[in-house]
């Protein structure tokens, strides 16, 4: 019995240490946020009769993305009460009336040494904002905000996948991610293309 | 198509006062540290004190902005580099430096001919306020990292983002001015490309008045100077008598 019990204690060992690196670490790592109000793509998008990203994510002329939108967007529809939900509540009572803009997490900000350009990728790359912000724009339910405890990254910079060994391009916003998609359209930019 | 932007910095024309070091500095987000000196302060354009040498009324002085040299050939920051964290652009011909990628061993502040680089000893900090100010083009840089000139890149991304937004894949000449050149109230530092032949710097760069600082290394670097006076030119080599007496301004 004492030949086996060696292996059974390596094996042990090893599935303790495989389930806390690839299980208990990553939970462990990102601390949860929730968003200020429960807002829904799918409602805007389905109710509303909101067609385009861009009816709220304002592209400006030059191709420059203006930002999350204002309070005064909101309020353009939701001036008074609209529904009875909660949310609702609190986004005319907590913001759109104090004129507050609202404090959304952003899911897709890159680091502070990235420079991205909208303009680039838009204007001249032609891309669809679905090709690195994914579907999220048709979603039914508002997501935890995931911050990586160390860096305070997104998770969404890395993705979701831990491994990402299958990731789809809009499924992470790493530098890897951006390589990948630079390197199938022959686009070659330094370091300091994208860094800054 | 490929640039080589440079400079030609009319040495003549240089009055020493200092403007070109404080507009990279606030183009740069370079922190005010109270505690730094001339030898662990961030300058990453120094304005340089020289002079020929001579201790009597004869004596002639003249200032020397010294950055980055951006070289061409073999450049010595990008050689010893352990990290890869520079490279020379392949489309501008910049000498790009990444602090994030920086390590701290300062093997390329060693390496540098020029002393052109520079070590964060400390964290970044401004005076209250001061933040707010800050250019958001431009990454503070962490304590422990090397920097120096990038040429002003943020004013390159600004100038390829205006570009697409036009529908250009060229940038304007005109919306690519670093720093440096806009604040010299006397015009003394000019930029261009210098791989483009009707460039007005490309000209002035191969004028006879013009030279590099330690051309003999071979490392070609994309800042050239320009002087009428003989003794100035001189200084370009390091054994001459002159440069002896060169002394930080």
């Amino acid at each position: 019995m004492s030949k086996w019990r060696n292996s059974f204690v390596f094996a042990f060992g090893l599935a303790i240490a495989l389930l806390v690196g690839w299980v208990v670490f990553p939970r462990v790592l990102y601390s949860h946020k929730h968003q200020p109000l429960d807002f829904l793509h799918k409602t805007h998008a389905e109710k509303s009769g909101v067609a385009d990203c861009a009816e709220c994510h304002t592209i400006r002329e030059d191709g420059t993305f203006a930002g999350l939108p204002a309070v005064e967007k909101c309020a353009g529809c939701h001036s008074e009460r609209v529904g009875e939900s909660k949310a609702e509540a609190i986004l005319v009572d907590s913001y759109i009336k104090p004129g507050h803009d609202t404090p959304w997490l952003v899911y897709a900000r890159q680091p502070a040494n990235v420079w991205f350009s909208h303009a680039i990728h838009v204007k001249r790359a032609n891309l669809s904002c679905t090709e690195c912000h994914s579907t999220y724009g048709e979603s039914d339910r508002v997501r935890v905000y995931e911050v990586n405890r160390i860096s305070g990254y997104s998770r969404d910079i890395w993705g979701h996948s831990m491994s990402r060994l299958r990731s789809a391009p809009h499924e992470g916003m790493k530098m890897s991610d951006c390589e990948n998609c630079h390197k199938q359209r022959n686009v070659e930019v330094g370091c300091l293309g994208c860094h800054q | 198509m490929s640039a080589r932007y440079g400079m030609v910095i009319d040495v003549d024309r240089c009055t020493g006062c200092g403007s070109c070091m404080m507009a990279c500095a606030a183009e740069n987000n370079v922190p005010a540290l109270p505690q730094a000196t001339a030898r662990t302060g961030l300058t990453p354009l120094l304005v340089r004190k020289v002079s020929d040498g001579n201790h009597d009324e004869s004596r002639r002085e003249a200032f020397i902005p010294i950055m980055c040299m951006h070289c061409e050939h073999d450049t010595p920051c990008v050689k010893v580099c352990p990290q890869q964290a520079v490279e020379v652009d392949e489309a501008t011909g910049i000498v790009m430096q990444m602090p994030q990628r920086c390590l701290g061993c300062r093997y390329c502040m060693t390496a540098c001919p020029y002393h052109a680089r520079y070590f964060n000893w400390w964290d970044p900090a401004w005076p209250p306020g001061m933040q707010k100010s800050l250019n958001p083009g431009v990454a503070v840089r962490m304590r422990g990292v090397v920097e120096k000139c990038n040429l002003c890149h943020a004013r390159l991304h600004s100038a390829k983002e205006k570009a697409a937004g036009a529908g250009k894949r060229e940038i304007d000449p005109a919306d690519y001015v670093p720093a440096c050149v806009e604040a010299c109230p006397t015009n003394a530092i000019h930029f261009g490309d210098l791989a483009n032949a009707n460039d007005p710097v490309a000209k002035e760069a191969h004028s006879a008045q013009a030279f590099r600082l330690l051309a003999r290394l071979g490392t070609e670097p994309k800042l050239y100077y320009k002087s009428n006076e003989a003794w100035v030119r001189a200084l370009a080599e390091p054994n001459s008598p002159q440069a002896s007496e060169v002394q930080r301004g």
